[in-house]
C-alpha cells in the first residue's frame, strides 16, 4: 500500500538552465531545507550522467538519491551491452520521463522536478520532467520559484540567441537569475554551483557566492509611527 | 531580540517578511517606535503587530500628555499585554518591548508571548528564527555586558538565526536606546558575521 499524500521532508529549491552556443549551462544552490530550516548547506543537486548529460533536481532529496542509483545502474547496463552506443541527454530524459510517469500511475510519486540537459554529437538538449511525468523541453528551463521569477528573465535573454550566446554571457545570465532567487525565495541559499556541458564533457563548478545589494536599505524606516530619520 | 545593559537596551531584528516562502520584503524595518525611548520588535503576523503597535503608540502619546512624562517601559509593555491578551483568539503577535525610562534609570526588556503573557527578562528573543539560537544565547549571555559586547552578542545571535531559518534573512537592523536617544546601526546582508557554513 503506497501513500500518495506523503509530504516531502528534505527538499531542494529551484533549478535553472539554459542552452548556449557550445551546449548547456545549469545552476542550483547548495541547500537542502527541512521545512523552513536550512538544514544541509553543502548539497550537490546536480549529477553528471555519462559524459554528455547533467541532471538537476528540485524537491525531495531522498527521491533524487534513489534516482541517482537508478541512473547509475542504467549507465552500467548500457556499458555492459558493449554495443558501441552511449546514452545521451535525450535518452536520459526519456528514461526519467518513463520512471516518473510510471510512479505517478501507481500513485507513489517521486517528489521531484528534474532538469535534464546536455550535448551529444553537436545536438544540444534541455528539458524537464516533474513528479506527475509532465515533460517540457525548451532553450530555457526553471523549476520551483524559478518558474515564476527566473523563466521570464531567461527567456528574454536567451530566446533567439541560443546559437550566439557565449559561455561568459550565459554564466552572467545564470548568476543574475540566481541572485533574484536568493533575494526572493525564502528557501534558497547564496552558495551556488554552475554546471557547463559542452563537447569536452560535464564540468560542475565549485560552490561560490553571488554579490548582493543591501546598502540602499540603510535609510528605510518602519511603516508608520517610526520616525524616518 | 532585545538585550538590557546598564544605560539602556539594544534591540535588533532581521529584515525579511515572507508570504509562505516568497520574500515579500527583504529590507523590512521590524524595529518599531511606540514612544521616544520605547521600541518594540514585532514577530508573527505583520498586519496584526502593526495594528497593535499603532494602538499602543496612541496610548503612549495620551499617557505622555496626561501625565507630563514619558510612559515607563513596564507600562508600555502592559499596554501591549492587555491588547494581546484580550484579543488572543484573533491575533498572532509575538512582541518584545524594550526601552529606557527615568523611573528605572536604565533599560528594561519585556517579552509578550502569543497568548498575551508578559515576562520581564535580561534579554529576549522571539520569532521563528529564535528557536535556533536559544543554545547560543544561553551560552553567550552574561550579566554586566558593556554596550559594545551587547551589540556583538545581538548581531551574532541574529546572524546565526538568519543563516538557519528560511523565514529570516536580509540585513540586521539594530537600535541602541539610552537616555540620550536612539542610535540606529545597519548591517548589510553582504557584511553579516559568518560562522560554520557547511
Amino acid at each position: 500500500m503506497t501513500l500518495f499524500d506523503r509530504s516531502p521532508i528534505v527538499t531542494g529549491t529551484s533549478v535553472v538552465a539554459l542552452k548556449y552556443k557550445d551546449g548547456i549551462m545549469m545552476a542550483t544552490d547548495c541547500l537542502a531545507s527541512y521545512g523552513s530550516l536550512a538544514r544541509f548547506r553543502d548539497v550537490e543537486r546536480m549529477v553528471p550522467v555519462g559524459e554528455h548529460t547533467i541532471v538537476g533536481a528540485s524537491g525531495e532529496l531522498s527521491d533524487f538519491d534513489y534516482l541517482k542509483e537508478q541512473l547509475e545502474s542504467l549507465m552500467i547496463d548500457e556499458y555492459e551491452s558493449q554495443d558501441g552506443h552511449t546514452l545521451g541527454p535525450r535518452n536520459v530524459y526519456e528514461y526519467l520521463h518513463r520512471v516518473m510517469y510510471a510512479r505517478r500511475s501507481k500513485m507513489n510519486f517521486l517528489w521531484n522536478t528534474l532538469v535534464v540537459g546536455g550535448i551529444k554529437n553537436g545536438d544540444r538538449f534541455l528539458g524537464c520532467v516533474d513528479m506527475k511525468g509532465v515533460t517540457y523541453s525548451s532553450s530555457t528551463i526553471a523549476t520551483g520559484y524559478g518558474a515564476y521569477l527566473a523563466q521570464p528573465i531567461l527567456r528574454k535573454a536567451v530566446e533567439g540567441r541560443e546559437d550566439t550566446l557565449d559561455e561568459a554571457s550565459a554564466r552572467r545570465i545564470l548568476d543574475q537569475v540566481m541572485k533574484v532567487l536568493f533575494y526572493r525565495d525564502a528557501r534558497s541559499l547564496n552558495k551556488i554551483q554552475v554546471t557547463t556541458v559542452n563537447a569536452s564533457g560535464v564540468t560542475i563548478s565549485a560552490p561560490y557566492s553571488l554579490p548582493t545589494e543591501w546598502a540602499f536599505a540603510e535609510n528605510i524606516r518602519g511603516y508608520g509611527a517610526t520616525p524616518a530619520q | 531580540m532585545a538585550v538590557q545593559f546598564d544605560g539602556g537596551v539594544i534591540i535588533g531584528a532581521d529584515s525579511r517578511t515572507t508570504t509562505g516562502s516568497y520574500i515579500a520584503n527583504r529590507v523590512t524595518d521590524k524595529l518599531t517606535m511606540v514612544h521616544d525611548r520605547v521600541y518594540c520588535c514585532r514577530s508573527g503576523s505583520a498586519a496584526d503587530t502593526q495594528a497593535v503597535a499603532d494602538i499602543v503608540h496612541y496610548y503612549c502619546q495620551m499617557f505622555d500628555v496626561q501625565n507630563g512624562e514619558a510612559p515607563p517601559v513596564k507600562v508600555v509593555a502592559s499596554m501591549f499585554q492587555e491588547i494581546c491578551y484580550q484579543n488572543k483568539d484573533g491575533l498572532m503577535a509575538g512582541i518584545i518591548v524594550a526601552g529606557w525610562d527615568k523611573k528605572v534609570g536604565g533599560g528594561s526588556v519585556y517579552n509578550i508571548s502569543l497568548g498575551g503573557s508578559m515576562n520581564k527578562q535580561p534579554f529576549a528573543i522571539g520569532g521563528s528564527g529564535s528557536t535556533y539560537i536559544y543554545g547560543y544565547c544561553d551560552a553567550s549571555y552574561h550579566e554586566n555586558m558593556t554596550v559594545t559586547e551587547c551589540i556583538e552578542f545581538t548581531k551574532n545571535a541574529i546572524a546565526l538565526a538568519m543563516s538557519r531559518d528560511g523565514s529570516s534573512g536580509g540585513c540586521i537592523r539594530l537600535a541602541v536606546i539610552t537616555e540620550q536617544g536612539v542610535q540606529r546601526i545597519f548591517v548589510p546582508g553582504n557584511e553579516l558575521p559568518t560562522f560554520f557554513e557547511g
